[in-house]
């Protein structure tokens, strides 16, 4: 075999494989460059920026000073922060289940095929797509003490005017009212969803081995929805514990504080009063505070996908 | 634009037909009076949206309008600075849904199909990302925006959600669902990457992009938290933003407060009305896989 081609053949194919991946991955940088300037710029930058900040003393406008842990002790000894921790909680704790409770038994009694369903699940909708803002202006006119719709109502009923947002009582709870109005929705559309595969012929089955009702939910429908509801905990919990703009445009944290919310509470410090580093404390608290709740309610649930498998 | 649904097959309405259904159901008898308490409120959005302010602030108020009064429409439409907040909503949100579509396909097509270094590490950074609550992250950006000049500009409002993790992660999975087959011809044939994505990827990819379009317009639209920081000036301001200082300023024209809230509500209501099935797959799905 006198013929030696192929030294000289392979060496210019190798060399196009390489400026060919090279291109490639100068390529895949350029489509990736605005997502990740973006998103680390304005993502991740800022989480550590926030840290720092905590740890500062600043107004927005002149240059800051280090005062260490003093933002975070001011924090444990301030009543109103204690406040706005204890709103945020009493919200959550009220929103959170109910929300989910009466999504599963609205989706329960909007799982038939009956006539005008679509219309009825679109009306329970409906809600969840208006903006807080909207849905705040909509209430602090419905629920004016004096010349509301809700009163009037109440007056035809014969029951005396209440205060609603105006009464340091009431306000809290009727928030809550409002976001369990605009917000079931949402659960009520995933509950349908996840209803829709629990598999027929499962249920058939433990009907025919005389399952009733009751039995069918028990040990068919809830064990088939848990994950769905597992999703709905944590998702219902982030917005309940990041509520912020229904406050602003109705309460604006009052009466006396009784609405005042830790989101409320950050930009209240960071936005009105310049304290920005003490502001940036009591985000970092409720950001811990997040964490800790997404990481405990997901190790309660059987773990499924990893990080690992979602990235493959 | 690519919400558009006529790739969406529509043979849905066939298995409904199917079944005869009882002319009436028992459980009507429980859903009317559920689905009254759902529309109640909307309903008097509307009705106090074309009552005179006479009728308003009577007391007790009147519960339906004697007749249909538009004097609040007008006053809104009358007012130049409402019509800037709807412009400027407008814009921030066609800028906001057309930029994620753009980059949020750019990034998710370099995630799933080319190899670069490092390209896994960031993916699982963007992911993260996606965790991060909005409070801690809106100190720093105000601040960021600050520095490029940006605060009281609409570019403020328009640049932190220019892409967000959520349009390259939803987007990258859908691409990884699609034949690598059709691509690789294409590929051979010459075709550039760019041109393949645009050619062949994205318009098989439209379920994935009309989510993407609808959530950042719901988002975008609705937002108010972080229009209340970036921008002071009046002119600058998005719909949300101007229709709670609007309460405040005309306390006593509440017709014209609640005209302002229905013209508010409108473009979300139509898309949604207009949109629904996907609107409400994107809104389950999007969840679910999270």
């Amino acid at each position: 075999m006198p013929g030696l081609p192929k030294a000289i053949t392979v060496t210019p194919a190798q060399n196009h494989i390489k400026s060919r991946r090279r291109r490639e991955t100068a390529a895949a940088w350029a489509y990736v460059s605005p997502a990740v300037l973006i998103i680390l710029g304005l993502g991740v930058l800022p989480v550590a920026w926030s840290l720092l900040l905590s740890f500062q003393v600043d107004d927005l406008v002149t240059p800051s000073r280090w005062v260490g842990w003093d933002n975070y002790a001011a924090l444990a000894q301030d009543p109103n922060f204690a406040q706005a921790v204890g709103n945020t909680l009493l919200y959550t704790v009220l929103y959170v289940p109910l929300s989910i409770l009466f999504g599963f038994l609205l989706a329960q009694a909007l799982n038939r095929r009956i006539r005008l369903i679509g219309v009825y699940r679109t009306l329970v909708f409906v809600p969840f797509v208006l903006s807080a803002t909207a849905q705040g202006v909509l209430f602090s006119f419905i629920l004016d003490p004096q010349f509301g719709a809700a009163n009037s109502l109440l007056h035809h009923l014969g029951v005396s005017p209440q205060g609603f947002l105006t009464d340091p009582g009431q306000a809290l709870l009727v928030l809550v009212a409002i976001t369990l109005w605009s917000g079931t929705g949402f659960c009520v559309i995933v509950y349908l969803a996840a209803l829709q595969d629990v598999p027929p012929s499962l249920v058939e089955a433990a009907r025919l081995d005389g399952a009733g009702t009751w039995r069918v939910l028990r040990h068919v429908t809830l064990p088939a929805i848990m994950p769905v509801t597992a999703f709905l905990v944590v998702w219902q919990l982030i917005t309940s514990l990041q509520v912020f703009d229904l406050v602003y445009v109705t309460t604006k944290g009052g009466p006396l504080g009784s609405t005042t919310v830790i989101v409320y509470f950050v930009w209240e410090q960071a936005f009105k009063n310049f304290t920005a580093g003490y502001g940036a404390a009591s985000a970092y608290v409720l950001a811990l505070a997040l964490l800790v709740v997404v990481v405990a309610v997901r190790l309660l649930r059987r773990p499924r996908k990893t990080v690992r498998k979602v990235l493959r | 634009m690519t919400a558009r649904l006529d790739g969406v097959p529509a043979p849905r309405v066939l298995p409904v037909l199917r079944r005869p259904r009882l002319p009436f159901s028992p459980w009507h008898l429980l859903l009317v009076p559920l689905a009254l308490v759902f529309a109640a409120p909307l309903v008097w959005l509307l009705l106090s949206s074309v009552m005179s302010n006479a009728e308003i602030n009577r007391f007790p108020p009147a519960l339906w309008p004697s007749h249909v009064d538009f004097s609040g429409y007008r006053y809104v439409l009358d007012n130049a600075l409402f019509v800037r907040w709807f412009t400027n909503s407008l814009i921030v949100s066609a800028v906001t849904v057309v930029s994620n579509l753009l980059f949020g396909a750019l990034g998710g097509y370099a995630f799933a199909r080319m190899r670069f270094t490092g390209s896994r590490a960031l993916l699982a950074v963007m992911i993260a990302t996606m965790a991060i609550p909005f409070q801690l992250t809106m100190i720093p950006t105000f601040l960021v925006m600050k520095k490029l000049g940006l605060i009281d500009s609409l570019g403020a409002l328009i640049v932190p959600s220019l892409v967000t993790p959520f349009a390259v992660f939803l987007l990258r999975q859908f691409f990884l669902s699609l034949p690598r087959e059709l691509e690789e011809a294409a590929w051979i044939d010459g075709c550039s990457r760019l041109r393949v994505l645009f050619t062949i990827v994205l318009p098989l990819s439209r379920p994935a992009l009309s989510t993407v379009a609808v959530l950042t317009f719901l988002s975008t639209w609705n937002d108010l938290t972080w229009p209340l920081i970036a921008v002071n000036h009046d002119t600058v301001y998005t719909l949300q933003l101007g229709l709670t200082t609007f309460q405040g300023q005309h306390h006593t024209n509440w017709a014209a407060v609640m005209a302002g809230n229905v013209i508010t509500v409108l473009p979300v209501l139509l898309a949604f009305l207009g949109a629904q099935k996907t609107f409400i797959q994107s809104i389950t799905s999007s969840g679910l896989k999270g």
